[in-house]
């Protein structure tokens, strides 16, 4: 499993340890299982009234948190201007819900040019219901499963290929707003595309189908889904490899290395000038001691 | 007159004679029969140059280029300068199987695959980012201390010559790689090219040798690179640094320091070793750098495809205002003749601006010269503060550049500082032009009241901090005199000397020749020196001391009443002398 076999060497100390990402999926296959298990009906009977049930609770939890702004059938609400309120979200699927929640977007703490990541408001129960009526408002696309960007059955052989095409994708498609290190980028009025560099693999995947905010969504016959899946291996690929060269001073280009190189590099060489001026000959030292 | 022998040794019996020439001696005497170098370095290894750590600035960057000559030997021995399309299959895995050019691969062989090369490619680059930078703040010393003036006029010019030379070799060295980073940089090079009227797509097929990108730029950046402009500033080097033997270093006024002499230590063996353990230092800082700091990392930009972009698409520092100006440039064009179209939002920013930017850098000497007719030769650098409309013009220059070195960084200042890229944008727009007035305006007044300061420290001496109350219940502040050498350094400077034309007219009431010019030229001086304080003359300090001493003497009478801590005063001893109620803690 990929997640296991990574690759030694690490330099930095400011990446997870080599067991973060082992117990992340642990306490995540932990926590599912834990859910799927505690609500999963017994037989297949209570399937649809079990996913009615959800829908129904998902239903008051959008009531009381959502529709202020997209309306109390999540039809969307348009402002007197003519402009969205929120927009509608009939159609956008589960995915969306997901990515929005889970990454504390949703629900916005004030509105702004975009939804600003925090911690998410909403517990993975509660999530599941909101998904669950969203999507019953229209089909959109559903929450991707971890088959559809895990490498795990491919060989080794294969996940490097995947890897490289991953990257030539992911600099086709995404650098130009997410930088060529996944560190984000600046977009007009005060937008941002996010800094990549703790995005869980599950919100990658899903961002790309959804196209959250001003991003374009890739949808499966745009970019297929093993090409999602080798763009997430690549940014998994760059997290994993050690910093070459040193510290990536913020790994933003040339103008935080031209920062570093007027304060630490002028700043020091200036500092020893000053220091070499302030040390005379040594005759004239001896001549004060006598 | 009497000498007096009592210090001469009297053990002497016989006259010296010379001990028999060692080893070094006797090398030393064959090459110089052969090269006659014992004259030269007679004189030249006990030259005098002044201590002051501003004058090493420039040694910053002479150092910084012996590190580039010394990493960029290394580097060409695996560097491949060709644009032939190949599959890399070096260590880096996720570059494996991706078609690149042969610049490329090799550069990734460099940083992967050559003992040390990473660490010689980050030396190299670091060195670069340091040897303009230095030459800049050189620059600046030079201008802010009138190190410009007569007779270093033309050495001002080489200076500005190697700045652009430096410029330009570091742009063609790190478009070398043909990384996605580096393609775009030569991609917009193109576009500015072809951005000039008439001739610049000619100009553009020239270079490229047919269409963008074609395969023969990166050899022919490389050529640049690596042969004509490192000759080039070799030459230029060894000239700024003959003129500088010639005309002698420049220093600060200072007991016994005149425009005829130079105070200072030796070359040999003083100076020889200051500049030489700043060469290791200089040497270690880059190390250091390039051992511990990724710069240009090449593996994650990928090869350039003109299909890729990539966010904080930057040039190098020394090439960011350029960049900041065609960033906050409005999107104007002009279309002549249906089919003729004039970039102007283009042209401007990065054709006009740079050289007339340029122009006005290599003039300013001249321009000053000429401003405060001053024909006479200046061995004796000037505080800033001395020089207050210079001081200010620099800075204004210095504001511009740095208003339009932030627009070059507007994307990454927007990300980082939560704010919006259109309002950074436009808010700089505006700021260019009234920035460097505003900073204009407040560094001549502030050079100016730190002018009015020293003169009240030379002729009311400096404020003690003792508060006096005189009879009538008044208070006022003591002030001392300050000590004889800061005194010095004070009032060791020249009256300003505004130009006035002599006599507009002849006897016979003619115009005289080129009397417009000449009124223009006192008009602008009067303005140069204007509010400028002067030195206090002789008199001015004697009559000043002779007030201090009369109130002295009025206070003297006081003696008696005097309030506690008066004692302090400095005009007496204070040994033995507590302040009334200290021995009771």
């Amino acid at each position: 499993m990929r997640l296991l076999n990574r690759s030694a060497g690490r330099l930095s100390r400011h990446r997870r340890s080599r067991l973060a990402g082992l117990v992340l999926l642990l306490i995540g296959l932990l926590t599912t299982g834990g859910i799927t298990y505690a609500v999963m009906p017994s037989s297949s009977a209570g399937d649809a009234q079990s996913n009615a049930v959800q829908v129904e609770e998902g239903r008051k939890l959008f009531l009381q948190g959502c529709s202020f702004c997209h309306g109390q059938n999540g039809e969307g609400i348009t402002t007197i201007n003519g402009d969205n309120y929120g927009p509608s979200l009939v159609g956008v699927g589960a995915a969306a819900v997901h990515f929005q929640v889970e990454t504390g977007r949703m629900p916005l703490v004030q509105p702004g040019v975009q939804g600003q990541a925090k911690p998410e408001t909403y517990s993975a129960e509660e999530v599941e219901q909101l998904a669950a009526y969203v999507a019953s408002l229209g089909p959109g696309p559903a929450r991707p499963d971890e088959a559809e960007w895990t490498t795990a059955g491919l060989t080794e052989e294969e996940r490097e290929a995947a890897i490289s095409r991953g990257g030539q994708i992911f600099l086709t498609n995404c650098t130009a707003c997410h930088n060529f290190n996944g560190k984000g980028g600046a977009m007009p009025q005060g937008g941002y595309a996010p800094d990549l560099s703790n995005t869980e693999a599950v919100h990658i995947y899903e961002a790309m189908l959804t196209g959250p905010g001003q991003m374009d969504s890739f949808s499966n016959g745009n970019l297929s889904p093993e090409e999602k899946r080798d763009v997430i291996a690549y940014l998994y690929s760059l997290r994993d490899q050690p910093a070459y060269g040193g510290f990536s001073l913020g790994g933003l280009g040339p103008v935080s290395e031209g920062m570093f190189a007027w304060l630490l590099g002028i700043g020091g060489l200036v500092g020893f000038a000053v220091w070499i001026a302030a040390h005379t000959t040594r005759t004239k030292k001896k001549k004060v001691e006598a | 007159m009497a000498i007096d022998t009592s210090k001469v040794a009297t053990s002497n019996s016989s006259a010296a004679t010379p001990a028999k020439p060692g080893r070094a001696g006797a090398v030393a005497t064959w090459a110089d029969e052969r090269l006659g170098l014992a004259g030269m370095a007679k004189k030249n290894l006990r030259k005098v140059f002044p201590d002051h750590w501003s004058f090493m600035l420039g040694e910053i960057a002479l150092w910084s280029f012996v590190v580039l000559l010394l990493s960029g030997v290394f580097l060409t021995l695996w560097f491949t300068p060709s644009m032939s399309e190949i599959h890399y299959e070096g260590s880096y895995d996720q570059m494996r199987g991706i078609a690149m050019s042969e610049a490329m691969a090799s550069t990734l062989g460099i940083s992967f695959d050559v003992r040390g090369g990473l660490l010689m490619r980050q030396m190299h680059h670091w060195a670069a980012m340091l040897f303009i930078a230095s030459m800049m703040i050189h620059l600046l010393r030079v201008f802010f201390t009138g190190a410009h003036r007569k007779p270093r006029e033309l050495n001002w010019v080489i200076g500005s010559l190697l700045l652009l030379l430096g410029t330009l070799e570091g742009f063609t060295g790190y478009s070398l790689p043909d990384d996605l980073l580096s393609g775009t940089g030569v991609r917009a090079a193109d576009g500015f090219m072809k951005s000039i009227p008439v001739v610049g797509s000619y100009m553009s097929f020239f270079l490229f040798g047919g269409e963008f990108p074609g395969d023969s730029i990166i050899p022919r950046l490389y050529i640049i690179h690596v042969l004509l402009i490192p000759g080039l500033l070799l030459a230029l080097i060894a000239a700024h640094m003959l003129l500088l033997v010639y005309h002698k270093h420049t220093q600060w006024p200072g007991p016994g320091r005149t425009e005829e002499n130079v105070v200072g230590f030796p070359m040999l063996p003083v100076y020889a070793a200051k500049a030489g353990g700043f060469f290791f230092i200089v040497f270690g800082v880059t190390a250091l750098m390039g051992g511990l700091m990724q710069i240009n990392p090449i593996w994650l930009y990928g090869p350039y495809d003109p299909s890729k972009v990539t966010a904080g698409s930057q040039p190098d520092w020394y090439m960011g205002w350029p960049d900041g100006a065609l960033r906050i440039m409005p999107g104007w064009e002009t279309h002549l003749f249906g089919n003729f179209t004039i970039a102007w939002n283009v042209f401007l920013p990065i054709i006009v601006l740079p050289g007339l930017m340029f122009t006005i850098l290599m003039l300013l000497p001249f321009l000053e010269a000429w401003i405060t007719g001053d024909k006479r030769e200046h061995h004796l650098l000037q505080r800033p503060r001395n020089a207050p409309t210079r001081t200010a013009l620099m800075v204004a220059l210095m504001t511009f550049y740095g208003l339009l070195w932030m627009a070059g960084g507007n994307d990454i200042i927007a990300i980082k500082l939560n704010s919006s890229i259109n309002t950074i944008t436009y808010m700089l727009r505006f700021l260019v032009f009234v920035g460097p007035i505003i900073a204009f305006v407040i560094t001549r007044r502030w050079c100016i009241s730190l002018q009015r300061h020293d003169n009240e420290k030379l002729l009311h001496g400096y404020e003690t901090g003792i508060i006096m109350r005189s009879p009538e219940g008044g208070y006022s502040e003591k002030h001392l005199p300050i000590n004889p050498s800061a005194a010095y350094v004070l009032s060791a400077r020249e009256r300003d000397e505004v130009y006035t034309v002599e006599q507009e007219t002849d006897e016979n009431g003619i115009p005289a020749p080129a009397s417009r010019a000449k009124a223009l030229r006192a008009k602008l001086s009067t303005l140069w020196f204007a509010d400028n304080v002067q030195a206090p003359t002789a008199a001015e300090i004697e009559a000043a001391h002779h007030h201090a001493d009369h109130e002295h003497e009025l206070q003297a009478a006081l003696d008696g009443h005097a309030a506690d801590g008066h004692q302090f005063d400095g005009h007496h001893s204070v040994e033995g002398d507590p302040l009334r109620g200290s021995d009771q803690h």
